[in-house]
């Protein structure tokens, strides 16, 4: 299987979802510098990794969705290829429209950066099918702009269509308002498109892909969009 | 071909809390200013534009505003030419 990891001015943790597939998982990982025009046969999944994309001018995502490479990657995800957005890699498929809502600043109006408890909530995804049902994954946050917002026609789309990849949770599982760090509807963590191809969250699962950084929860996400290909 | 100077106000939707704006308004409340409250705090973008008509130009601007310049999920724009 193939990954493409793609680099905008700006992006920081492009090496370490690179690390993610390619030490963790095992499998082949390339660069796409955002200029790019195509992306090369053989592909199986696009990752937008996280950083500050133009330095989040004017919004998070906003400027680097216009990226060249950007319409690839929506034709990309249009035939069905795979592609996960993580932290602002999920605010620019907002702003493509790849995915509904946006992402406001964080309640608190702080930048937080912690570990974080999530539930999965759509256990079938391609991303999420390799995940044990009832585990809580332990995934760090590192965002100012991550509370996810949507109408509430949206929301309740999500719901019924099973859209809601990930939730907020405490240690032991309960999705509660003092879990929610960052002010996100319901919770919310993770969403999923309307096919089910392109998954877009802000927490960082290549952080924590490597057992020697003591938690390897993220690795089961990369390991099921693996098997799904299998 | 006419140069015109335009402005945008961005702000976010009414409501979509806007904590920035509540943080503010419970600060000036604190020194005292009890009689400031709908505190929201946005962006202002200024730009200049070519067109025949300042019509025109609102229009390029509005265009503009859709497709970068503001997010219509999540805020309001208001264009203004001179």
């Amino acid at each position: 299987m193939k990954f493409a990891v793609v680099v905008f001015p700006g992006s920081n943790c492009d090496h370490d979802a690179y690390h993610a597939v390619s030490k963790n998982l095992g499998e082949k990982a390339h660069f796409l510098w955002h200029k790019d025009t195509s992306i090369p046969d053989g592909i199986d999944c696009v990752i937008l990794p996280g950083g500050f994309s133009y330095g989040d001018y004017l919004r998070c995502g906003a400027i680097a969705r216009f990226s060249p490479l950007m319409k690839e990657v929506v034709n990309f995800a249009s035939k069905g290829g795979y592609v996960i957005g993580i932290c602002n890699g999920f605010q620019i498929l907002t702003e493509s429209g790849l995915l509904p809502g946006a992402l406001l600043r964080n309640q608190n109006l702080s930048f937080i950066c912690k570990d974080t408890f999530l539930k999965t909530i759509n256990t079938k995804s391609v991303f999420t099918s390799n995940l044990e049902i009832e585990k809580i994954l332990r995934i760090p946050i590192a965002h100012g702009e991550g509370n996810f917002f949507a109408e509430d026609d949206v929301i309740k789309k999500l719901e019924d269509d099973d859209r809601i990849a990930f939730k907020y949770c405490n240690e032991v599982g309960e999705i509660v308002e003092s879990s929610n760090p960052n002010g996100s509807v319901k919770n919310i963590a993770g969403i999923l498109n309307a096919n089910g191809n392109v998954l877009g969250m802000m927490p960082h699962p290549e952080r924590y892909s490597d057992s020697i950084l003591g938690c390897n929860d993220g690795l089961g996400i990369f390991e099921s969009i693996l098997n799904n290909l299998k | 071909m006419n140069k015109y100077n335009g402005s945008v106000k961005i702000t976010l939707r009414k409501g979509i809390l806007d904590v920035q704006g509540k943080t503010v308004e419970h600060a000036l409340n604190s020194i005292e200013l009890y009689m400031i409250s709908n505190v929201r705090i946005g962006k202002y973008v200024e730009l200049t534009v070519e067109a025949d008509t300042p019509e025109i130009a609102h229009s390029i601007v509005t265009e503009a505003c859709k497709k970068l310049i503001a997010n219509p999920i999540i805020e309001d724009f208001e264009i203004i030419i001179i």
